[in-house]
């Protein structure tokens, strides 16, 4: 995925989304088919997610997305429906984790300022979301130079087949995630 | 400036750690169990390592279905034994119950960093362990390099005063902090208990404690190691696993938390969020269908003790099913000998096999339409039991006895 700039549309959900919401523990037996499990993203919470969503898209939602259990299942389904980006108020500590490690990129900001279908442009580089059907701009939080170089590459796993080891820079900006 | 409890354990990993600090460290544990085990698998093959970094320090757990109930699990924990065999690490075998209950039973050492594909990882923060859930890239590159980056959270300081009241438990405590705190209140944070009550807090509700802390976002939960950790090791046979750690008396916290535990009063979890807490005096009078006790929140030896006591001599009610499932072969051994377990199958409670049994709606237990389940797990969230126009409820293993009984959510001080 290029790290630049995204465009697409928001597809809006609220609070409190948790792993169990996203893809349901239920469906575990259905982990080791992922186009099988992808088919029930999001069932319980948004039953016409999956008929509706469109390449590129963005999940936009509110506080405390993804929390609950460490399944990476979780940021996998959400990446094969086609989701380009998570847009959230907060993001839970694991999934923010696990959606990195996936190249999926994670953006904290006020989504308040953001309605289900509205156009967004996404700046990566400048942590900036330019909402297109109002016109309003929305600064978001920075994260750590690591995770910004795991999201480079793709994710954790492509990160490691090319540096084999971890490497820390550090940043003198301060970063929140 | 002193340091917290977080400071001083990722300090033995990296000297220097400080609050805000992104660290690599070498990792004492490193562990899958079998529902995202098979993706750490797949992704472990796909970085291009062969070998596991430290196999004697990697165990896979099959808990979470527990005997597998369908073909394509059954598929999936093929896969782990296989890749057990093929590198070296150690697997649990069915019915040795859950992976947390046997890491905090065999493996977790006070200062060890562990990590594990289980949102639950935190419960070994219990005996002074940094220990914390990843999702399977992490936990496979972890597996690969026997390493990982941590960022050095921010400490909340909880310090407890007074003793538990009669009926009242960690699980109490613990519900009570995360509806004062919120289910994203303490997300990124380290929690670390302290004060005068932990002298009376047993290794048994530390673990309860430790093991919701991510409830409340945090991602650990830490206890001091203390003269009740170097007990707990004595008994498991692993005195020289202890070592004293306590944080300093200046270090700096992100915020001060005071509770007196002879004020908390017996909690319940509404659906469908943790996170919405009321005393059990509000909730009472609803009926349940399911009362279920287990889990690696309320499995253990002290767990069944309670219920076995509020279940002695008395019948379930007609209209309930009470599941009892121990968080270990040793605890259910254990279980059995102290008649644990006589008094809970006379009262009329169906035993499970040790593991996480009705916990995440896999199998043995899965909610019907409309239907209410009491349960002692962690989690409440819609669907989580296999259905999500079920309703689940949170509370303690005494609560779930006396709610049983009853046939209604019940104050367990009624029935004591």
């Amino acid at each position: 995925m290029p790290y630049s700039v995204l465009k697409g549309k928001a597809i809006k959900l609220g609070d409190g989304v948790s792993t169990d919401d996203i893809i349901s523990g239920r469906f575990a037996h259905l982990r080791s088919n992922l186009p099988e499990l992808a088919r029930h993203t999001l069932e319980d919470a948004m039953p016409s997610f999956v008929s509706r969503v469109k390449p590129g898209d963005f999940l936009v939602a509110g506080k405390n997305f993804g929390l609950g259990s460490s399944r990476e299942h979780a940021p996998v389904v959400v990446k094969m429906s086609g989701i380009s980006a998570i847009l959230a108020k907060s993001v839970a500590r694991i999934f923010f984790r696990n959606a990195i490690n996936q190249g999926m990129p994670v953006l904290v900001c006020d989504t308040d300022k953001i309605s289900d279908n509205d156009d967004l442009e996404i700046d990566l580089t400048n942590g900036v979301v330019a909402n297109l059907t109002s016109g309003v701009k929305i600064d978001c939080g920075k994260m750590s130079p690591l995770a910004i170089s795991i999201l480079k590459e793709g994710g954790l796993i492509p990160y490691i087949k090319k540096h084999k080891d971890f490497v820390i820079t550090h940043s003198s900006e301060p970063y929140t995630y | 400036m002193g340091k917290t409890l977080a400071e001083k354990i990722l300090g033995y990993k990296s000297p220097d750690a400080h609050t805000g600090d992104i660290i690599v460290g070498d990792l004492d544990l490193v562990f899958v169990q079998d529902t995202t085990g098979p993706l750490v698998v797949r992704q472990f093959k796909e970085s291009g390592f062969h070998t596991i970094a430290k196999p004697q320090k990697a165990i896979i757990f099959l808990d979470h279905a527990a005997p597998s109930p369908n073909r394509e699990l059954s598929n999936d924990h093929m896969l782990l034994r296989r890749f057990a065999k093929e590198n070296g690490s150690s697997i649990f075998r069915i019915g040795d119950g859950i992976c947390h209950q046997l890491v905090a039973e065999g493996f977790a050492a006070p200062g060890d960093v562990i990590i594990g594909s289980d949102s639950h990882t935190v419960t070994a923060g219990a005996l002074g362990a940094f220990a914390t859930g990843m999702g399977s890239s992490d936990t496979a590159v972890a597996l690969a390099l026997g390493k990982t980056w941590l960022r050095v959270p921010e400490s909340f300081l909880i310090n407890l005063v007074g003793t538990f009241p009669k009926g009242v438990t960690g699980k109490d405590l613990i519900l009570y902090l995360i509806g004062q705190l919120g289910a994203d209140g303490a997300t990124y944070k380290a929690l670390e208990f302290s004060g005068e009550a932990l002298a009376h807090i047993t290794m048994s509700q530390r673990l309860t404690i430790a093991n919701m802390a991510v409830e409340a976002g945090a991602k650990v939960g830490l206890f001091p190691s203390d003269e009740v950790t170097k007990d707990f090791l004595a008994a498991q046979r692993r005195e020289e696993s202890y070592k004293p750690i306590y944080p300093d008396a200046d270090a700096d916290y992100e915020r001060v938390i005071s509770l007196n535990l002879n004020q908390l009063e017996p909690m319940v979890s509404l659906p469908h969020t943790v996170d919405n807490v009321l005393p059990v005096g509000k909730v009472k009078g609803v009926k349940i269908q399911q009362a279920f006790i287990g889990t690696c929140t309320n499995g253990r030896l002290e767990d069944l003790a309670m219920a076995a006591s509020i279940l002695r001599g008395k019948k379930v009610h007609s209209d309930v099913r009470l599941l009892v499932a121990p968080a270990s072969r040793q605890v259910l051994m254990q279980a059995i000998e102290l008649g644990y377990i006589q008094s809970l199958i006379e009262a009329g409670a169906a035993i499970l096999p040790p593991g996480c049994a009705a916990c995440l709606g896999l199998h043995q237990g899965i909610l019907g339409d409309g239907e209410v389940c009491l349960s002692t797990a962690n989690r409440n969230f819609k669907g989580r039991m296999g259905n999500p126009e079920a309703m689940i409820y949170l509370a303690s293993p005494a609560t779930a006895a006396a709610s049983a009984i009853k046939g209604e959510i019940t104050d367990p001080r009624e029935v004591m």
